[in-house]
């Protein structure tokens, strides 16, 4: 019982449906307003067709069921491939939709609309003429102006001052490491580090022990080459204990991490090994105490002397040899 | 007999309108506004509405944001990361990826409508330049459009900034530096924005936060503004020819055919953009983890629009200009700071530098073709050469990774490549236009072959050419 009636409705619902779908016929159609102006047209078309109309209905229909289900998604299952299919599907088909009831539905016109004369040297004379009026019996002109320039520039000069409580007091650059003479050298679990775990062909990170890490002169890397191959002043190799030689991490050039060491595996074939910065590939050579050896870098990678303690353990002999970080321009650079 | 009048839907709002503010006659100038018809002059408006899809997505992400350095424990959804320390501002963008619905959709959706957005206005100004719509009066949109996309670069690279990723870590450090190469002034300046030696203060994080979604945006709204006002004043340009001439502008009123493409261009490029988001990943900021100084990746690269500030300071040779101790110019000013001046300034000037080298300070209205004018189109194929091989010199790791040709080798290559390169464009430029002009036939478009046919001999021979009608000169189809 309930069923047939629910079939009525429905073939009721799908019969008014239809009867939308069929274009109206336009002779009944009123005639269109006539404007005060007449159209400036050149050309003008009505292309709308009832298959046209039919296909930008049928489009925008598409384009809500894309974004119904995108509403749907949200809260059932919103995972971001599905939601972006959806969203976007929906804008991109009701944009098709409008871009074709562009072309092909609304009436097509060309039109003509006349570039405006800008230009009016009456008007020029006239703004002239009246700024001119305003110095109409005074006298002074150029001390009142002189005296209105100083008050502008001293005001702007008050308003520009309070840009200085942004940072630290201009000349107040931490110049100082937290590397002493004495301090240890720890990996990044904060464990002390010993020459016999940095073995030649790697590169083992490390850091002062109790100082912040996350600073441009805390890390420093180490590695270890037969001391013979080092080709540097005997101060600096007596700061390379049995050959392990520490590096600030700091790229000269532009601050980045230098965190790619090539090592040769085929001496005779491969080039000399070099500690080189992924960002500007600046290119240092370990074995002659951080020199540049090619890329944009201009001085060489800063060495962080060492010794060894009583325990065994590699500790700081002091500060950086140079330099860390980037330079700056119009600092006084210490000398290596 | 009606005593009420049947409510008209249209006029009846206009009506209440113009009885206030007396605005009949704007509307009615404005719906028979007239919008010329080229593919190119779509470009401008496909950066309007990447602009609009930055807001609405920003809006959402700066919403869910936190601007601070604070070391917290990340303690949600993604496995890898769990009981990691980081930045607060790391952990708010990895709870907007993995733990808001439709988050990381709208994130990616942001970074792509910023890639998007800068490659609209490039080719806008590239289109610009090309056909001399910078000319009078033209001139001060022109330079409005060069420092919108000025700060559309800094605002990207604040964007990708704020997260404190190690990608972003390492951008920030490199930006550091830069600014502290500036002569005389670079030290202090670096130290004031940062409040401290890299990394800095916490205070960095508000700041550029401020910059990225107050200060930056509000200047490029403000501006786009003047943009679209100045060109409804001074009207769009149009390419001569028929009806199109300097006195009249002639193309498709706004109501109702232009405003349905236009609606049409904004909702398929919304919906590009969200497709994008959603299907290819860009970013994945959790594959790099939180930045330490310590830490770097190799194969890092910036947004393609950063990619010609990388290049330059890679291929910069190592010179750093130095009095006794006292460091004048150090290097990353070479490649960071003088080279965008340098061809932000040429931007700037290029409507005068043209003005002086053709005496012509007349009022255009129409367009040239690039072939039109060899010397202006060459002079900014040369150009965009410049800044392309130098572009390309920031990925040339990648290169060498996939080709095993030698780091350094490239890097000499390009270097000469970068000098020679845009004399090259030039000439080839220079003499492709001529030609085109001298044989008025469009590269791209149209039949120039001849056609052969067997004669009764056995041999071959030109079927003679039709004389071209007027309408087929242009755009002849090969004949049957």
């Amino acid at each position: 019982m309930s069923e047939s009636r629910l079939r009525i409705a429905l073939a009721w619902i799908g019969l008014r449906l239809l009867r939308r779908l069929r274009p109206r016929r336009r002779a009944q159609e009123p005639p269109a307003p006539r404007r005060a102006e007449p159209p400036d047209a050149l050309a003008r078309e009505t292309p709308s067709t009832p298959r046209a109309e039919l296909l930008v209905a049928a489009l925008l229909l598409v384009g809500a069921l894309a974004a119904a289900a995108f509403v749907v998604l949200y809260v059932v299952r919103p995972d971001t491939q599905l939601l972006g299919l959806c969203l976007g599907g929906a804008l991109v088909i009701c944009g098709i939709a409008a871009a074709f009831a562009g072309k092909r539905v609304v009436p097509q016109e060309t039109a003509s609309e006349p570039y405006e004369q800008l230009a009016d040297e009456r008007k020029v004379d006239d703004v002239g003429a009246i700024v001119r009026e305003a110095g109409e019996g005074v006298s002074r002109r150029g001390m009142l102006a002189a005296a209105a320039g100083l008050a502008g520039a001293t005001i702007g000069a008050a308003a520009v001052v309070p840009v200085a409580s942004l940072g630290p007091a201009v000349g107040d650059r931490i110049t100082a490491t937290p590397w002493r003479r004495g301090r240890r050298l720890v990996d990044s679990e904060g464990r002390p580090l010993r020459p016999e775990q940095i073995t030649e062909g790697t590169v083992v990170l490390a850091f002062p022990e109790a100082a912040d890490r996350n600073t441009l002169d805390a890390p420093v890397m180490l590695l270890r080459f037969a001391p013979e191959e080092l080709e540097m002043s005997a101060a600096r190799r007596a700061a390379a204990p049995g050959g392990v030689i520490a590096y600030s991490r700091i790229c000269t050039h532009a601050s980045c991490a230098v965190s790619m060491y090539r090592h040769p595996l085929h001496p005779a074939t491969a080039p000399e090994p070099a500690l080189v910065c992924p960002c500007h590939f600046s290119t240092f050579d370990p074995r002659r105490g951080g020199a540049v050896l090619f890329g944009p870098a201009g001085r060489p990678l800063p060495q962080l002397p060492l010794q060894v303690n009583a325990a065994g353990e590699l500790v700081a002999a002091g500060g950086f040899i140079g330099q860390v970080g980037p330079s700056y321009a119009g600092e006084r650079e210490t000398e290596a | 007999m009606r005593l009420v009048p049947r409510p008209d839907p249209v006029r009846d709002p206009v009506r209440f309108v113009d009885q206030r503010l007396g605005a009949g006659s704007l509307l009615r100038s404005t719906l028979r506004y007239v919008f010329p018809d080229h593919w190119s002059f779509m470009l401008g408006e496909i950066a309007l509405y990447a602009f609009v899809m930055l807001v609405a997505t920003g809006v959402f992400l700066s919403l869910n944001y936190v601007p601070s350095d604070e070391t917290v424990t990340y303690t949600g959804s993604y496995a890898p990361l769990q009981g990691r320390t980081m930045g607060a501002q790391y952990e708010s963008v990895l709870r907007i990826v993995f733990d808001l619905p439709a988050g990381n959709l709208l994130r990616q959706t942001h970074h792509w409508a910023a890639n998007v957005f800068v490659v609209a206005i490039a080719l806008h100004l590239a289109r610009i330049c090309l056909t001399g719509a910078f000319r009078r009066p033209r001139e001060l949109n022109y330079l409005v459009g060069v420092t919108m996309l000025a700060l559309a670069l800094v605002e990207g690279f604040l964007g990708y900034s704020l997260i404190d990723d190690l990608l972003s870590g390492m951008g920030l450090a490199i930006a550091y530096s830069v600014a502290g190469s500036i002569p005389f002034v670079g030290g202090d300046l670096a130290i004031l924005f940062w409040g401290g030696e890299y990394p800095g203060s916490s205070a960095i994080w508000p700041r550029m936060e401020i910059l990225h979604v107050l200060l930056i945006p509000v200047a490029i709204g403000g501006l786009l503004t003047v943009h679209l006002v100045q060109v409804i004043r001074q009207h769009h340009t149009q390419f001569p020819g028929g009806p199109r001439g300097e006195r009249a502008v002639v193309g498709t009123p706004l109501w109702a055919a232009y405003a349905l493409r236009s609606i049409g261009l904004f909702l398929i490029v919304a919906g590009l953009l969200l497709l994008l988001g959603g299907l290819v990943q860009i970013n994945p900021i959790w594959l790099w983890g939180p930045y330490e100084t310590a830490l770097s990746t190799n194969g890092a690269q910036p947004d393609w629009y950063l990619g010609w500030l990388i290049g330059a300071l890679r291929l910069m040779p190592p010179l750093e200009v130095r009095f006794g101790d006292y460091v004048a110019v150090p290097n990353p000013f070479w490649g960071g700071a003088l080279y965008p001046l340098v061809v932000f300034g040429i931007l700037y000037l290029w409507p005068w530098i043209d003005k002086r080298r053709w005496g012509d300070r007349a009022r255009h209205e129409t367009l040239d073709r690039p072939r039109d004018n060899p010397r202006r189109t060459a002079s900014f194929a040369a150009l965009a050469t410049w800044v392309f091989v130098i572009l390309f010199a920031g990925s040339v790791d990648r290169f060498a990774f996939r080709t095993l040709i030698s780091y350094e080798a490239q890097i000499w290559f390009l270097r000469g490549a970068a000098i020679a390169g845009p004399v090259v464009a030039y000439l080839v430029t220079r003499r492709l236009c001529e030609e085109l002009r001298a044989r008025e036939r469009h590269p791209l478009r149209g039949w120039s072959g001849e056609v052969v046919r067997a004669r009764d001999d056995g041999g071959w021979a030109a079927q003679p050419e039709e004389a071209p009608t007027d309408e087929a000169a242009g755009e002849a189809a090969p004949p049957r």
